[in-house]
This record gives structure tokens, C-alpha cells and sequence, in this order.
């Protein structure tokens, strides 16, 4: 089973880079841009055929390693 | 007293803080992070670099480590335990220290001196400085910007575990000489029970007057009392 997962910076935390891009992205000409934040991409493939418990391992690895919980909120989906 | 500086995949300042030790007559040991025991220390000292390349984190990685694990039990036992600057980054990834190092707030690597204020010399790291002793220390990293949330930050100025602070020479806490963005100017912690001290400036940098100052020193002698 296939799942990805997204990472994001909460939305009290300050995303500097995100800003960054966006501010090049308004110079490009890109005037309706309203606002980017920045995160983090997992593709992620698990030996696993039944679907709940194979998100649950996924939202472990989450919680012990991919993400930083005091700044980062996370969402798995599945793809295939 | 002895001390143990564990060492990781790129750690570079390693070399550096275990000499400015056994300058101040630590009995050093170089720990390797595959060891899956501590020999006995009174002081674990967890060095700045780059450990596995800063991948997903900084520190993130190393603070899975096995080591780590006898490191935390270790701490938890009550043994002093220094984080300098990837070190600090590793402490909070362990949960050892709350909160986390963010991103320096203008995008920059920043390696300069900058000027930090003693505000708890009531502790078994700072007990040799004065009460807001102006310290001049040189600090070196991508991601210093101390986070945390409102409550841990209550949590911390109340029972007194802010170390060092951000300021400029004459000692005024302001925002031109805050150089990451670190909330509130902070630029070192302490855990609940301060054996455990988290900072990004490089004290084992500021232990020989030929090539810095000796700002540095006296965390070293205060461990030694």
C-alpha cells in the first residue's frame, strides 16, 4: 500500500521561506497571489494490506519521526 | 570530574569542545554514536555540527540514535548533560528540552560574535558568572531561532530556566540584537531541573585569549565546582 504524507508548519509558526518564495513569485508578476506556505512531501510504501492499521503505522512514523509536533501539523492520504 | 562528548556523523565542533575540557582538567572521553553505553560521566557533552547532514531536521536524526537513548536515561538519572548548537537542536528533537530551533529568522547562515546575558547564575553551568554578566561568544548555525509555546515560555521565565540572552554590549535585550529571530532574545535553557543546558553560542570557542576571549571559561570552572 502506497500513502503520502504532508507536512506543513502550524499556522502560528513564521514560514520564512515560504515568504521568500512568495514575494519572488510576486515579482514574476503573480499580483493575485494571496499566500504560500512552505512544507515537506513522503511518498511512502508499506508491506501492510489492511488499511487501517497500515495508516495507523504510517501516523507512528509521523509521530516519532517525519514530523516535529510542536511546529508541524501533518495529513496522510492514500494513493494506491 | 569526567566528561564524555558524543559524536555523530558530522559533528565538527567535537575536537574543539574536547579540548577547551581538558584545558579546564576534565578527564575527556570521545564517545563514537554507534556505542550502546556510556562510560561513567559526571558531564555528556552533545557537540555542534551538521550531524547526519542536517537531513529532514536538524538533529532529528541523531536524536533516534542509540547513544541518545543511554544519553536521556543518563540525564534523567540526574547527570549534567550540554547541548552547544547542534547539540541544543538534538536535546529538544529527544524532548530532553521543549521546544524547538527554527530556521534563522532572515535566511542566513550566521557565524559572527554576538553579545548574550547570564540571567540565572544560580546553576551548576553558571555559578561562576556574575548576575547578568555580558558575555561575548561567537555563534555559528543556520537554524537558531528558539521556539516554543506560550505556556512552556510562561513555564520557563517563571521558574528562572532562560540561560543566556541575546543582547548588545551594553546588555540591553532588544530586537536589533536578537541576530535569528529566537523568541524573546532567547538564546539558551534550561530543563526543569537544570542539569540539562541547551545553547547555540559556542562557549568551548571562547576558552583561549589568542584566538577569541575567555567569556567561555567560566561555564566550564562552574561545572567543576
Amino acid at each position: 500500500m502506497k500513502f503520502s504524507v504532508t507536512v506543513t508548519l502550524k499556522k502560528d509558526v513564521l514560514d520564512p521561506q515560504g515568504k521568500v518564495v512568495q514575494n519572488t513569485l510576486i515579482n514574476l508578476g503573480m499580483n493575485d497571489l494571496k499566500n504560500i506556505r512552505q512544507g515537506k512531501f513522503f511518498e511512502i510504501e508499506i508491506d501492510e494490506k489492511d488499511e487501517p492499521s497500515a495508516k495507523n503505522k504510517i501516523d507512528q512514523m509521523c509521530k516519532k519521526l517525519l514530523v516535529n509536533l510542536i511546529i508541524e501539523d501533518y495529513k496522510i492520504n492514500k494513493v494506491s | 570530574m569526567k566528561s564524555s562528548v558524543i559524536v555523530f556523523p558530522g559533528s565538527n565542533c567535537d575536537r574543539d569542545i574536547a579540548s577547551a575540557l581538558e584545558k579546564m582538567q576534565f578527564k575527556n572521553r570521545m564517545v563514537w554514536h554507534k556505542e550502546t553505553s556510556l562510560p561513567k560521566s559526571d558531564l555528556i557533552v552533545i557537540p555542534g555540527g551538521f550531524s547526519y547532514g542536517d537531513y529532514l531536521r536538524s538533529g532529528a536524526i541523531a536524536g533516534k540514535s542509540l547513544i541518545v537513548e543511554e544519553v536521556v536515561k543518563a540525564a534523567n538519572s540526574g547527570c549534567l548533560l550540554l547541548g552547544i548548537c547542534n547539540g541544543f537542536q538534538i536535546l529538544t528533537e529527544t524532548g530532553l528540552l521543549k521546544g524547538t530551533l527554527l530556521r534563522n529568522k532572515n535566511l542566513k547562515f550566521i557565524n559572527r560574535n554576538v553579545h548574550i546575558k547570564v540571567l540565572n547564575n544560580k546553576t551548576k553551568f553558571s555559578s561562576k558568572y556574575e548576575s547578568n554578566q555580558i558575555l561575548k561568544m561567537n555563534i555559528a548555525h543556520n537554524e537558531g531561532n528558539y521556539f516554543t509555546s506560550k505556556e512552556h515560555l510562561d513555564e520557563l521565565k517563571k521558574n528562572n530556566l532562560i540561560a543566556f540572552k541575546y543582547c548588545d554590549s551594553a546588555g540591553d535585550v532588544t530586537d536589533q540584537s536578537n541576530p535569528n529571530g529566537s523568541i524573546e532574545n532567547i538564546a539558551g535553557i534550561y530543563n526543569d531541573k537544570k542539569n540539562i543546558l541547551g545553547m547555540m553560542p559556542h562557549p568551548e570557542r571562547m576558552v583561549d585569549k589568542m584566538i577569541s576571549n575567555t567569556d567561555g571559561v567560566n561555564l566550564f570552572s562552574s561545572l567543576l565546582n
